[in-house]
């Protein structure tokens, strides 16, 4: 599980400050935030753009282009569950309705307890033992209903 | 003590090598390496023995006792295993045998030699040699390496860059991400080698946030070659993380996202080896095609061109992935057959009913039926039967498959990963899903099927870059080769 920090906006100063210096800081800065926070908090926008000298506009483009950066923070474990071809081949389709069922939740949500929040993917490259699934970066292999369960259970 | 060998690659770590080499650790040294690529069997665990490594696997934890007692049955010599003697590793030749932090293990393998050799000839000579040897883009579009570092080198910039895509988000692949895992060095020296080559003093590796094993694994690697002066001198190699798109992996996405943009394709020209990353000359490669330079140059050109047939020079990783027996990695010389692969090595489907299609070359890649399988890898033939080997990842379906509904994720994967920058792609993968939706609940069956061709064309002449471009071959490829499947009103069901 992991513990994010509240909002803090001197934390966030420095930590977008931590990663300016870089070429190209925009990636490096979005994931730090998010790392601390869990997302990337819209408070910490303005601050962003300031430093990277672009729009606010700007960065909000960039946050919202990118798939895997949040603007809130998840659940307290993230279910990245593998939705490509080669999990589809050994049943991963019926394992994700499944899991849907089970927590009671679509693809991007979190359950109602703020326990666990489900998202797709496409690809973790374990595309010889799927279905495949990250558990808080952790990976599972050769999942059905059952095992992600148990993982979920037995989770930290 | 006797000397045991245990992969730490994610594919092992999931199969519970943790634990295994944990139970090892009080009576065996123990060495973690990359793993062999025979996924089925692992976790391996591997014994030194006077004759060479020992293999046991798939190991569990009860087996550890016997397996030291010397008294398990054993799967034999490892190099002497079928499916590894079966192989021609070049690229992979070290990936599993040595400690992939280990500069001396990987020294002692041969490593860093070629580096040597690449400031002996001077850059024009390397860059001659690597085009001699007819090594491709291992990516998947195979441009001729020796040529675009040629360009690069000859662009006239005061800074110029090396990008290692790593942004390896075909389904069915995992070649980048074991190599990385397994002999990072190997993409460092080859990255350095070209950094030499073209006069770039700076080198990227841009890595999906999808591995956080490779991820944590390469920069232990590049600290280590740092530290031991490899890295750091005339030439650094700093590692950047996507955040889960997968157009960028298409490469100016990727140098985009690498400046801190939107993961928006560029048009071509100018090219990034004229005006790539900060519009300075750019040598942007795949991490396979990088990791075999240093290959090439101890081996020799000459060697490395000598496998293959035709235009396909050299080996491939080809990774069997999906519903397949004995899934792993497997490097030999371009022209092994499909069926051959799939059928013989793989060992056909894991849940032992007849193979009915495989998907060579990740979501863009067509669908190929078994009366395709003698289809030789090689870019020119899959090209001339309407796929691509693209990144060489085959995933291997059953009987059960219903390629309506894959023809229908091609179009949903193209609309979620498109970046929006031209309308083919943007809107046609959506209008294409509709279609597919209407053609599966019976409605016009025929008007819509043509219709949907039409729109397959528009995406694959009229769209930016590879994804919209590729996207109607596992589309078209269904309809070709399964028309059946798309007559079944109940088919398909739309989630």
């Amino acid at each position: 599980m992991a513990v994010y920090e509240p909002w803090n906006e001197a934390r966030a100063a420095e930590i977008i400050a931590s990663q300016a210096g870089l070429e190209g800081a925009a990636l490096p800065i979005l994931h730090a935030l998010q790392h601390a926070f869990g997302c990337v908090p819209t408070e910490a926008v303005p601050t962003v753009a300031k430093v990277l000298n672009l729009t606010r506009a700007e960065v909000h483009g960039i946050v919202t282009f990118y798939h895997e950066f949040r603007r809130t923070p998840p659940g307290r474990h993230v279910l990245r569950l593998c939705r490509a071809e080669a999990c589809q081949a050994v049943g991963a389709d019926k394992v994700a309705a499944d899991v849907r069922a089970n927590l009671g939740v679509d693809w991007h949500g979190t359950t109602s307890d703020g326990a666990v929040t489900l998202e797709p993917v496409f690809c973790l490259g374990l595309c010889a033992v799927g279905p495949a699934a990250l558990l808080d970066g952790a990976p599972l292999g050769r999942l059905d209903a059952a095992t992600v369960a148990a993982a979920l259970e037995t989770a930290p | 003590m006797t000397r045991v060998f245990v992969s730490r690659d994610i594919f092992s770590v999931v199969l519970g090598a943790n634990a295994v080499a944990a139970a090892f650790a009080p009576h065996a040294t123990v060495v973690r390496t990359g793993s062999r690529g025979m996924v089925w069997l692992e976790p391996l665990v591997e014994v030194e023995t006077p004759t060479g490594r020992i293999a046991y696997g798939p190991v569990t934890l009860a087996d550890v006792p016997a397996i030291l007692a010397g008294t398990a049955p054993s799967l034999g010599l490892t190099d002497e295993i079928p499916f590894m003697k079966r192989q021609t590793r070049v690229t992979f030749a070290r990936c599993g045998v040595v400690d992939p932090f280990s500069l001396a293990d990987y020294e002692a393998h041969g490593g860093l030699a070629a580096l040597r050799k690449a400031r002996e000839l001077g850059a024009a000579a390397t860059i001659d040699l690597v085009l001699k040897s007819g090594l491709r883009g291992r990516g998947g579009a195979g441009f001729p390496t020796g040529i675009k570092w040629k360009t690069t080198a000859d662009a006239d910039g005061d800074r110029k860059y090396i990008v290692c895509n790593a942004d390896e988000g075909d389904s069915g692949t995992f070649a980048d991400r074991m190599l990385m895992e397994g002999d990072p060095f190997s993409l460092i020296e080859g990255m350095a080698i070209a950094g030499f080559c073209v006069g770039a003093t700076k080198g990227y590796v841009y890595t999906r946030s999808e591995y956080p094993h490779a991820i944590a694994t390469f920069d232990t690697a590049l600290a280590v070659a740092r530290r031991a002066g490899v890295l750091g001198n005339d030439f650094d190699i700093e590692q950047r993380v996507g955040a889960g798109a997968y157009v960028c992996g298409e490469e100016t996405a990727l140098l985009e996202s690498l400046e801190g943009k939107r993961g928006q394709v560029r048009a071509k020209p100018p090219l990034p080896a004229h005006k790539g990353l900060f519009g300075c000359p750019t040598v942007v490669n795949n991490v396979i095609t990088l990791a075999t330079v240093p290959a090439i140059l101890t081996g020799g050109a000459e060697a490395y061109q000598a496998l293959g047939i035709g235009r396909s020079r050299g080996t491939m990783p080809v990774q069997l992935a999906g519903n397949v027996k004995h899934g792993g990695l497997f490097e030999a010389g371009f022209g092994v057959s499909l069926g051959e692969l799939v059928i013989d090595i793989g060992g056909g489907t894991l849940s032992g009913r007849p193979v009915r299609a495989v998907q060579v070359g990740g979501p863009l890649g067509a669908y190929f039926p078994p009366s395709l399988f003698d289809t030789p890898f090689d870019y020119e033939a899959f090209a001339a039967r309407d796929g691509l080997v693209g990144h060489g990842g085959i995933v291997v379906f059953d009987d059960t498959v219903d390629l309506a509904r894959q023809a229908r994720f091609a179009m949903e994967f193209c609309a979620v990963e498109s970046c929006g920058k031209c309308t083919p792609c943007r809107i046609g993968s959506t209008r294409g899903m509709e279609t597919i939706d209407k053609i599966a609940a019976g409605e016009k069956v025929a008007a819509n099927t043509e219709l949907l061709r039409d729109l397959c064309h528009t995406l694959k002449f009229g769209s930016l870059c590879a994804l919209g471009g590729f996207i109607p071959y596992p589309v078209l490829s269904a309809l070709d080769h399964f028309p059946e499947d798309f007559l079944n009103p109940q088919g398909i069901a739309a989630e």
